[in-house]
């Protein structure tokens, strides 16, 4: 399962690309692989602020249906508008054309409470082997 | 025979699972793949070329004796003693208030009576069979003596002539027979739960991987594909089959899930046979109904079905058609709720707008252009 050693992750498995004030989110490789197909993706639109751990935005795959959480709290900067018509790039590439939604960072200490790659790593370890 | 894991078995074709990348679960106690690459790659395999199943989850209970076929039209809404051997009905096991025990396929064979039976009812089923059938006819589990595939789909008729001996081809539809299939003793059954054209192997369990392999070299230039339970799911549901524990269960008789032509009519008794009838006299209480919606609305188990914004259902089935692009969903309505217009499913916060299908929602493609009713 790829982890990408310079992301940030929660528990819910959102990753966070950290670039100045600005926070990239999406889900993690190991996230699309557990959904399966994802079909259609619902944002908070842009200008709409999230709280951290709060829900921004539910996943629709063919199997399930899942729950966005906002890996920290900030106003939606953009939103990655390709998603609608080909949610399979969250599929084929999670980290990149699958990127979800850009928040401003309010807190930066919030950005303490997020995972490295080592720990995000156990942490699905775990949960494959529950 | 099956190796225990603990709390799941294995089917014989597990290696060939795990080594094809296929994501493992548990399903009703065995370690199935619920996909290989991708349910909406596998399903649309299935729908324009050919996919491969492994079904040996499936139980397989045979009946046999020389009353073994009056027993089975006793225990089940099939009537396959005055038919031919070689026929395959659908039916159900009923109880005694008319509800299903387990939806089935009983195959009149020349010498046997086989049942099959859904993976997660086998034992139940096979405690329902033996308690009824006090000794009429000699009851057989043979589910771990049996591995299970299936062939499906608009080439599966070509992939299926290059490993089978040529006789097998002539097999109409609901109909089966015994014969060598990559040179294995098999039983073939042209059956399926896809819509499509396909069949349905019953070989003996340790040959479940020769057969895999010859049907997969055969269909390598015909794109076949090996689909997994999840493309099994989307596929039945847009044909509207049911689901066991889904859509039927003992609390449903078969004429509220729109199947009451599985009790076929017999002027002897059988189980549930009165409470089926005053089923069918009475009027259904609740109705099986189909609904289509939009791209982006996908129904899901549990969720509430409104008509004019009254609750008047429940979703028993739903996802995402591969096919349509679209949210599908089976659910029950109360009688008075059975209206063409007007319905919604509510999902998380909002009611999305659910259309009344009428039949299935893809054309069923099962048998050949001009292949007679069977």
């Amino acid at each position: 399962m790829n982890v990408p050693e310079d992301l940030k992750y929660t528990r819910e498995h959102e990753w966070v690309l950290v670039e100045g004030k600005t926070a990239t989110v999406g889900i993690t490789d190991y996230a699309q692989s557990e959904l399966g197909d994802i079909v259609y993706l619902e944002f908070p639109a842009v200008g709409e602020r999230v709280r951290m751990n709060e829900p921004a935005g539910e996943i629709e795959a063919v199997k399930t249906a899942a729950e966005l959480f906002a890996p920290i709290s900030g106003e939606v900067l953009e939103v990655n508008e390709t998603l609608p018509e080909e949610p399979e790039r969250v599929n084929r590439d999670p980290y990149g054309e699958g990127w979800m939604f850009k928040l401003s960072i309010e807190d930066p200490s919030e950005l303490e409470e997020l995972l490295g790659a080592a720990d995000y790593k156990s942490l699905i370890e775990e949960s494959r082997h529950a | 025979m099956s190796h225990e894991t603990g709390e799941t078995s294995r089917t014989a074709l597990y290696e060939r699972h795990v080594r094809a990348g296929a994501k493992m679960v548990p399903f009703a106690g065995w370690q199935m793949p619920i996909q290989y690459t991708s349910i909406l790659e596998e399903h649309a395999a299935v729908r324009e070329r050919a996919g491969l199943f492994d079904v040996s989850h499936m139980g397989e209970i045979v009946l046999t004796g020389p009353r073994r076929e009056e027993e089975a039209d006793r225990l089940t809404t099939a009537r396959i003693s005055d038919r031919e051997p070689g026929e395959v009905q659908y039916a159900v096991l009923p109880n005694d208030r008319g509800g299903i025990v387990d939806d089935i396929l009983v195959y009149k064979l020349e010498d046997e009576v086989m049942i099959v039976v859904n993976a997660a009812n086998r034992e139940k089923d096979l405690r329902w069979i033996l308690e009824r059938c006090g000794g009429r006819a000699a009851v057989t589990d043979r589910s771990l003596e049996i591995s299970q595939v299936a062939v499906q789909g608009k080439r599966a008729r070509a992939i299926f002539a290059r490993v089978a001996e040529p006789d097998l081809l002539r097999l109409s539809y609901y109909r089966a027979t015994r014969g060598k299939v990559a040179g294995v003793p098999a039983i073939v059954s042209r059956t399926g739960y896809t819509g499509e054209f396909g069949y349905e192997l019953y070989v003996p369990w340790a040959e479940g991987p020769r057969v895999w392999d010859a049907l997969l070299e055969a269909g390598r230039s015909e794109g076949i594909a090996p689909v997994g339970l999840g493309a099994r799911d989307s596929l039945r549901l847009e044909m509207r089959y049911c689901l066991y524990g889904n859509d039927i269960d003992e609390t449903t008789d078969p004429y509220e899930a729109g199947i009451g032509w599985v009790v076929r009519k017999k002027e002897t008794d059988y189980v549930g046979k009165e409470a089926l009838a005053a089923a069918r006299k009475g009027g259904a209480r609740r109705k099986l109904a189909a609904f289509r919606l939009g791209p982006r609305d996908i129904p899901r188990p549990g969720y509430e079905i409104l008509h004019k914004g009254r609750k008047v259902g429940v979703v028993t089935s739903g996802g995402f058609s591969p096919t349509l692009r679209a949210g599908i969903a089976l659910g029950y309505l109360e009688a008075a709720a059975d209206e063409e217009n007007g319905f919604a499913v509510r999902i998380r916060d909002r009611e999305a707008e659910a259309r009344r299908q009428k039949g299935a929602f893809v054309a069923s493609s099962v048998k050949e252009e001009g292949e007679e009713e069977a």
